[in-house]
């Protein structure tokens, strides 16, 4: 009973920090709209702050005051990052932001490493509240206490802010319609920077409060992060008091969960999530995202079938493709190879988001159970190359099925959260079932056919399969049923309205995108010899979302150029540089601003500017 | 079966309330074949809830909307347009990544059921049809251009083609004409009058602007406060003393909850 006191009172500590973090996480997105993939970074710079500021400045004050002027100096660097980049961008299409903030992310993860160095930094105890206080018996830390109160009044504070204070009550409303309080004259540039000042200071006062608690390390931004999204869909994106009532039942739940559920403890954070996100589609206090009003003149261009032009750069292509063997040693192929494979896997999640509109942040799932289908064909059939080509896709064919059909209930970024929530239902299974799987040594021994065994060989056995996969998903991008997809992203009104079940089309688009994915998946198994449970994590699902947004997620062709330039760049730079992730955070930065339209948008711009009456002109596209 | 099956839309005893007002007090109308229809109120009268109902998109608390004699209450919206019910938006709804003539090829897709075809290039389906349509609208000329170019008015049109593209018995148009100017609403609503009149589709419509409603409607009803409280031929509804009150400046639309007919001048 006591222990469980004690329990009880660890998860209410853990909350408050998860509070601190998440409740900034969603101020920013209730009123910019940005999804800040970033967010776990600056938690992570304000830790970094705090422990030099805390080394440099002795007793109390210089403690305390340590902390705060560490959140402050990072909000400052956030409020400059708004301005410098993000404010070029709002006008981009839908989660181009998350892809700047992604190039962000490594950017900070690199120069936090350069100038504090790889090694977990210790940070100073609080002073004054070093010691603990007996509780039932048992020694509980004082520090904890504290934590225990910040977070409600932080939460106190803040309803203070949005209710008491004018400029909170413009935050508020903006959170309910930004274009009505742009039209009542407010200055929104200044009210954006500010409210996202205000969610990376409350960011970083979350990681700057962890240093008398944990080591300080290079990682930790990818370790909250995953957890304040979550905390924030649960409890509805925008409300503060959701996020704290959520951060209270994930703190509970981690603290419980690892006592009732060791088995299954990394997984039961999604499955409560998607289990909430099924029963309350908006969390437990968000609205229903209010249709985005469709402002006239900011229409999207038509996509089109290849010109003349675009098709004879395809034949190109196509023919490079083909003699590079001619070229190349077993390295390049090797590394040509991995980029067809992820060329496929981008496009089947274009598919998904670009003209399904769905966007997944979990589309790793059906890449690695195509890949873990083959690995257990091979471990427990011993299924020869040909049968896997042909079987494992149907275990990413399953999993779409099964997920799909939660997932189409919802929209928007909930149905985002949902896609991560089974991605990472996916990874833990595969994690920790090590009796099938493997857990985390993976399964080896997944090694192509003697036929296909050389580089050359499997290079244009994926070209082969890879090139027919990215035409099929084109042909149906193009064929009534893409238009169908298409329809059901544009205006779900209007399908309505004339015959079309958004759910039943979004279910099937969901299904295809899923099963190209996995054969992806299984190519990718095929190349590396082995699966490991990284095969289905996050980092591969960003790289997918970075690849479409990279390309241009409103052309068809954008994604597979995507995936050529960033996977390409990024097996480069890695292979060249120890700062990598720097390089290519500050490429993909820059890429962000330069073609806001992704790379591919950006040239058919350039090449349709040329040829004013396409678009414009009153006769029918032949 | 209180009502004659030879109604386009029979619509008994509909009743709406959101939270504690009622929306849509005691519905009851008939909308015969081939009729042009108009709903009318001043803002908040429940016109457009009344019209959700109607296709679906809000179920009513209570009453019963048949099509031809068929009930349609509990259908979806999707699946009353298959049974022969087009919808036009107060706010256009159209599919804005795609071009004009795609908009219309869409929705005769689907009347075809061709939505889950995988192989044929959807551009080069039924474009003739899709064409025919645009015409009839005069969009023909702008067939290309992208959806969303197009100025208010001329998405109104493709709105209207879009809603023809499954031959529909019954047409539903919310404020067909709003947002557009003057001349381009006598023309939107008498090229309305005359597909209509040719293909036999019987029209309810709601609109603000009088003039459109009192050239083209062959009926008018009157919505106050979710209730009907008047119905006749537009020269009825002209002199009609309760109506007048409502639009011509008593000002006490909302003064008394029972009767608005007697509100005091201004």
């Amino acid at each position: 009973m006591d222990f469980l006191f004690i329990q009880f009172l660890n998860g209410l500590a853990s909350a408050s920090s998860l509070f601190l973090v998440a409740s900034g996480l969603s101020i920013i997105f209730g009123v910019t709209r940005i999804t800040n993939f970033a967010h776990g970074a600056f938690y992570m710079l304000g830790a970094y702050m705090a422990y030099t500021l805390t080394e440099h400045w002795s007793g109390a004050l210089g403690f305390w005051g340590g902390l705060l002027a560490a959140a402050v100096a990072v909000a400052i660097i956030g409020a400059l990052l708004e301005i410098i980049l993000l404010r070029r961008i709002y006008q981009a299409p839908e989660l181009f932001q998350l892809l700047a903030t992604f190039g962000v992310t490594l950017v900070i993860e690199d120069l936090v490493i350069q100038i504090w160095g790889a090694e977990d930094l210790l940070g100073r105890r609080a002073p004054g509240l070093k010691g603990s206080v007996d509780i039932f018996g048992q020694a509980f830390p004082t520090y904890e206490l504290m934590l225990i109160v910040l977070g409600p009044a932080v939460l106190g504070l803040l309803w203070l802010l949005f209710h008491k204070t004018r400029w909170g009550v413009l935050v508020r409303a903006a959170t309910q319609d930004r274009m009505m309080v742009a039209a009542l004259g407010v200055n929104q540039a200044r009210l954006f920077t500010g409210v996202f000042a205000l969610g990376i200071f409350l960011g970083a006062l979350g990681g700057a409060v962890q240093i008398p608690r944990e080591a300080v390390h290079n990682a930790m931004d990818l370790q909250i992060i995953v957890e304040a999204f979550v905390i924030v869909v649960i409890g509805g994106m925008g409300s503060v008091l959701g996020a704290f009532l959520a951060s209270v039942l994930i703190g509970e739940l981690n603290a419980f969960g690892i006592l009732l559920f060791p088995k299954i403890s990394i997984v039961l954070m999604f499955l409560v999530m998607a289990v909430i996100l099924v029963i309350r589609p908006w969390g437990l206090l968000g609205r229903p995202e209010s249709h985005a009003r469709s402002a006239l003149g900011t229409a999207e261009r038509p996509i089109r079938p290849l010109g003349r032009g675009g098709r004879n750069a395809v034949l190109a292509v196509l023919l490079v493709l083909l003699i590079l063997p001619v070229f190349g040693g077993s390295y390049l192929l090797n590394v040509a190879t991995e980029v067809l494979i992820f060329a496929l896997f981008a496009a089947s999640l274009h598919l998904m988001m670009g003209i399904g509109g769905m966007v997944s942040f979990g589309h790793a799932a059906y890449f690695g159970l195509g890949a873990y289908g083959v690995a257990l064909l091979v471990k427990f059939l011993e299924i020869p190359m040909a049968g896997g080509l042909v079987l494992a896709p149907l275990l990413a064919f399953t999993g779409a099925v099964l997920f799909g059909w939660f997932c189409v209930r919802l929209t928007g970024v909930y149905l985002a959260m949902l896609t991560l929530a089974f991605a990472q239902i996916a990874w833990s299974i595969v994690f920790q079932w090590d009796a099938v799987t493997g857990g985390d040594n993976g399964l080896l021994g997944v090694w192509p056919a003697p036929w296909a065994s050389t580089p050359e060989a499997f290079y244009y056995l994926t070209l082969a399969i890879c090139a027919v996969g990215v035409m099929m998903i084109r042909r149906i991008v193009f064929s009534p049923f893409g238009y169908t997809l298409r329809s059901c992203r544009d205006s779900v009104l209007r399908a309505d309205a004339i015959g079309i079940d958004r759910q039943r089309i979004q279910w099937l688009g969901f299904i295809l995108a899923g099963t190209f994915a996995g054969i992806g998946g299984v190519l990718f198994a095929y190349l590396k010899g082995s699966v490991f449970p990284d095969n289905i994590s996050i980092p591969i699902s960003v790289d997918g979302l970075v690849m479409v947004l990279l390309g241009g997620i409103q052309t068809v062709a954008g994604p597979v150029v995507g995936a050529g330039i960033y996977k390409a760049l990024s097996i480069f730079i890695i292979s060249e540089t120890e700062f990598w992730k720097l390089i290519l955070g500050t490429l993909i930065v820059i890429l962000v601003v330069a073609f806001p339209q992704g790379v591919v948008g950006f040239a058919v711009d350039l090449f349709r500017r040329r040829d004013p009456d396409d678009g414009e002109a009153g006769e029918a596209p032949a | 079966m209180t009502t004659a099956p030879t109604s386009a839309l029979a619509v008994t005893g509909l009743n709406k309330a959101f939270g504690g007002v009622q929306a849509v007090r005691d519905v009851t109308f008939a909308l015969a074949p081939g009729e042009l229809l108009a709903l009318i109120g001043p803002n908040g009268a429940g016109k457009s809830t009344c019209f959700n109902m109607l296709n679906g998109q809000l179920p009513p608390d209570e009453g019963s909307i048949k099509l031809y004699g068929h009930e349609i209450i509990g259908l979806k919206p999707r699946q009353v347009w298959r049974l022969g019910v087009g919808r036009t938006f107060q706010i256009t709804a159209t599919f804005q990544s795609m071009s004009v003539i795609e908009n219309v090829q869409m929705a005769l897709i689907s009347h075809h059921r061709r939505l889950l075809s995988m192989l044929p290039f959807a551009g080069a389906l039924y474009k003739d049809e899709a064409f025919a349509l645009l015409d009839l609208v005069s969009m023909g000329a702008q067939a290309g251009r992208p959806c969303g170019m197009l100025a208010y008015g001329d998405l109104k049109r493709l709105e209207l083609a879009v809603a023809l593209a499954n031959d529909p018995k019954v047409l539903l148009m919310d404020e067909p004409t709003a947002g557009m100017a003057p001349k381009e609403r006598i023309e939107l609503m008498q090229l309305t009058a005359d597909i209509v009149g040719q293909r036999g589709i019987s029209v309810l419509f709601t609109e603000h602007d009088m003039d459109v409603v009192f050239a083209h409607a062959g009926r008018v009803m009157v919505l106050n406060r979710g209730r009907l409280i008047a119905e006749g031929t537009p020269a009825q509804i002209r002199a009609n003393a309760e109506v007048q009150a409502i639009y011509l400046g008593s000002g006490a639309v909302y003064k008394t909850d029972e009767d608005t007919a007697a509100g005091a001048a201004p």
